[in-house]
C-alpha cells in the first residue's frame, strides 16, 4: 500500500478517485470560522492524519466527513457521491469516538453488532454472530462477547470501538483522538496495533490528533490545520525536512529558530543537525557555522542527550546528541564552554507566519 | 452515632409501627390491645366501601402514572432542542407547578374545571363533571413536571456521543431513539413512573377538591376517621403500606435488571 501511495504521489499510476474529498469547504458556528475553504482529498487504501492545535478545526472537519455537521458553503464527497446534507446514518464511513462511546446498555457483541442490526433487510442471526466473532478476534478481544462494557478496561474499549465500526466495512474509519485517553505505555502499543490493523483490513482511516508523535508515527500522509485552514499536506518526512513555515516547523518536531535574513522569515534548525565538541577545531569538517556556547542543561534521555546551550549573539538553543557520538566525546558538564556547527544543508530559511 | 441513628429510625417508623400493630388488635377500640386477631382485615376487604375506594384510587393512580411517565419524558426530550428564553420559560413553568402547594392546585383546578364545563357542557350531549377524570387531569399537571425533571437529569448526564455513535452505525433518528435513548432513560422514567404512581395514591387534598362524587382510599379514610380510628382503618393502611413497600422492591429489582447483560 506505501509503495502504491509512493506512485501515486510521484504520477507514476493514473489518478485515482478518492473515498472522501472536500470541495471548499468552509464552515462557521456563528461568527466563528472553524473550518476556512478547504480542499481536501483522503486516498483509498492511506492513513492520513490531520494534525493540529486544538480549535484548528481537525475535528468539525471529522464531523462534517461523518455528517454530524452540515458544512455552510461547499461540498464533500464519498467514493464520488456528493454527500453533502446527507445525514450520518446514511454515510458509509463509520467512527471511533474519543472516548468510544459504546452503548453502556449493551454487551460486547451487542454493541460490534450494532451497525450489521441496523441494514434492511437484517442479516441472519447466524451471519450476525460470525462476524462479530471475527471483528472481536481481528481486535483479539475473542471470548469477549458477553462481557459488560464497564468491566473492560480502557485499551479493551477502544479495540470494541475498533470492532464495532471495522465490522461494517466502512468506506474510510474516522478516528476522533482515539488514544488521548490512554495512558503512555498503552498508547505507544496501540499506535502500533492500529498501523497493523490498518494495512490488514486494508480500509482507509483518518486520523485527527494533536499529538505530532502519533501523527508522524502512523500516517502515510499528514495534513498540519491551522486556525480552520490547512497548512501544509505530505508524508512525515516531508512535513519534518521541508516543512512550508515557520508554525509547521514548530509543529512537527523540535526545532530551534533564529534571526532570519529578513522580517519575515526565520532560520529553523533541528536539534539533531547541530555537531557538538569540545573546541571548535574539534568539530566535524563540513561544518561551516562555529560558534562557542555554554552548556546550559543536560538531560540524558538514553539513546541521546539534550543540551541547551547559549551563545553570546545567538541566543540559546538546543542539541540532540546521539549516544554514538558521544562515546568517544564525552559528556559535557554544566557550565562548561564547547563548541557547536552546523553544516548549511541544516539551515532552513521560513516565513515567519 | 449508633443511637442517634435508631432513635431516627424510631422517630420515623414508630406510628407506622402503631398502625400494623394495632390493625392485630381483636377489640373495637384501636388504642386499647385486647389480643391478636386477623378479623379486621377481612372486614376490610369485605367491606364494598373500601374496595371500591381501593380501586378507584389504583385506577386513578395507574392511568396518572402511565400519562406522566409519557408526557413528562416527551417533555424533557422536547426540552432538550429548543434552547434560549423558550427553555427558560418552560423550566420556570415546571419548577412552578412542582413548588405550588397542593392546596392551590386543587383549589385552582375545581375553578378551572367549574368554568370549562359551564362553558361547554351546555354545547355537548354529555355532562363532563367532577370525578376520578378530574382528579387524574390535576394529579398529571403536577406529575409530568415531577417526571420530566427526572428524565431531563439523566438525558443531561447521557453522553450525547452515544446518540451519534448509533447514527454513526446507520441507525435513523427512530432507531437510535428506540435503540439507545430510551434504553438509557428507562431508569428515569421507572423511577418517575413509581413516584408518579405513589403521589397520586396517597394524594388526599387535590383529590378532597376535584373528586366529586367519587371516593378515594384517602377521602374515605378521612370521612372514616371523623366516626374514630377503628382497627378496621388501620388494616387498611397496613396493607397500603405493605403494597408501597412491595413496589418499591419491585422497582429496585427492575433497576438492578438492566444493569445485566442483554442478549
Amino acid at each position: 500500500m506505501n509503495l502504491f501511495m509512493y506512485q501515486l504521489h510521484r504520477g507514476v499510476v493514473g489518478e485515482v478517485d478518492s473515498v472522501i474529498e472536500f470541495r471548499k469547504v468552509t464552515k462557521r458556528f456563528g461568527d466563528v470560522v472553524a473550518v476556512a475553504d478547504n480542499d481536501l482529498a483522503v486516498m483509498p487504501g492511506e492513513f492520513l492524519s490531520i494534525l493540529g492545535p486544538s480549535g484548528c478545526g481537525k475535528t468539525t472537519s471529522l464531523r462534517m466527513m461523518a455528517g454530524f455537521e452540515q458544512p455552510t458553503s461547499g461540498e464533500v464527497f464519498i467514493r464520488g457521491a456528493n454527500v453533502t446534507g446527507v445525514p450520518a446514518y446514511r454515510r458509509p464511513v463509520n467512527m471511533v469516538f474519543q472516548h468510544y462511546a459504546l452503548f453502556p446498555h449493551l454487551a460486547v457483541s451487542a454493541n460490534v453488532s450494532y451497525g450489521l442490526r441496523q441494514r434492511s433487510p437484517k442479516p441472519a442471526a447466524a451471519e450476525i454472530a460470525r462476524a462479530v466473532d471475527e471483528a472481536l478476534a481481528m481486535v483479539r478481544l475473542s471470548g469477549y462477547g458477553q462481557r459488560r462494557i464497564h468491566e473492560l478496561s480502557g485499551g479493551q474499549q477502544q479495540r470494541v470501538a475498533l470492532a464495532r465500526a471495522l465490522i461494517n466495512r466502512p468506506a474510510v474509519l474516522l478516528l476522533d483522538e482515539p488514544l488521548a485517553a490512554l495512558d503512555r505505555k498503552l498508547r505507544r502499543d496501540m499506535q502500533i496495533e492500529l498501523q497493523n490493523l490498518q494495512r490488514d483490513v486494508g480500509i482507509t482511516f483518518l486520523l485527527v490528533t494533536h499529538d505530532q508523535e502519533e501523527a508522524l508515527s502512523m500516517s502515510d500522509r499528514v495534513c498540519v490545520m491551522r486556525e480552520g485552514r490547512i497548512v501544509q499536506t505530505g508524508s512525515p518526512r516531508e512535513l519534518y525536512d521541508r516543512p512550508v513555515s515557520r508554525y509547521v516547523a514548530d509543529f512537527v518536531g523540535k526545532t530551534n529558530f533564529f534571526k532570519g535574513p529578513s522580517a519575515g522569515e526565520v532560520l529553523s534548525i533541528r536539534p539533531e543537525l547541530i555537531d557538538i565538541a569540545a573546541s571548535e577545531a574539534e568539530l566535524p569538517a563540513g561544518v561551516s557555522a562555529r560558534f562557542s556556547v555554554k552548556v546550559l542543561n543536560r538531560i540524558f534521555l538514553g539513546e541521546h542527550t539534550e543540551y541547551v546551550v547559549a551563545h553570546a549573539r545567538l541566543g540559546e538553543f538546543m542539541v540532540m546528541a546521539p549516544r554514538k557520538t558521544e562515546r568517544h566525546a564525552g559528556l559535557y558538564e554544566i557550565g562548561e564552554m564547547i563548541a557547536a556547527g552546523w553544516r548549511p544543508e541544516a539551515e532552513r530559511i521560513l516565513p515567519n507566519d | 452515632m449508633r443511637l442517634y441513628v435508631m432513635l431516627i429510625y424510631v422517630f420515623l417508623y414508630a406510628p407506622i409501627g402503631f398502625i400494623v400493630g394495632g390493625s392485630f388488635n381483636s377489640g373495637k377500640q384501636a388504642m386499647v390491645w385486647q389480643g391478636f386477631s386477623l378479623d379486621w382485615y377481612g372486614k376490610a376487604f369485605s367491606n364494598p366501601l373500601i374496595m371500591e375506594a381501593l380501586t378507584t384510587s389504583l385506577y386513578i393512580a395507574l392511568v396518572n402514572a402511565v400519562l406522566s411517565a409519557i408526557i413528562g419524558t416527551l417533555t424533557a426530550l422536547g426540552l432538550q432542542r429548543v434552547g434560549g428564553w423558550t427553555r427558560a420559560g418552560f423550566d420556570a413553568l415546571i419548577y412552578i407547578a412542582i413548588m405550588v402547594p397542593g392546596i392551590v392546585i386543587g383549589i385552582s383546578t375545581l375553578i378551572a374545571f367549574v368554568t370549562v364545563f359551564d362553558a361547554v357542557n351546555p354545547l355537548l350531549s354529555v355532562r363532563l363533571e367532577m370525578g376520578a377524570w378530574a382528579v387524574i387531569a390535576a394529579h398529571v399537571l403536577f406529575n409530568t413536571a415531577v417526571v420530566a425533571l427526572l428524565v431531563r437529569a439523566r438525558l443531561q448526564g447521557m453522553d450525547r456521543s452515544l446518540v451519534e455513535a448509533s447514527e454513526d452505525l446507520y441507525a435513523t433518528p427512530f432507531g437510535t431513539f428506540r435503540q439507545v435513548v430510551l434504553p438509557l432513560l428507562a431508569p428515569s422514567i421507572l423511577a418517575g413512573f413509581l413516584l408518579a404512581f405513589t403521589f397520586s395514591f396517597e394524594d388526599f387534598i387535590i383529590a378532597y377538591f376535584v373528586a366529586g362524587p367519587d371516593v378515594t382510599l384517602p377521602i374515605y379514610i378521612f370521612s372514616s376517621i371523623r366516626r374514630g380510628v377503628t382497627p378496621e382503618i388501620n388494616a387498611v393502611g397496613s396493607v397500603v403500606v405493605l403494597s408501597s413497600f412491595i413496589l418499591l422492591i419491585a422497582a429496585q429489582l427492575i433497576l438492578r435488571r438492566s444493569g445485566r447483560p442483554a442478549g
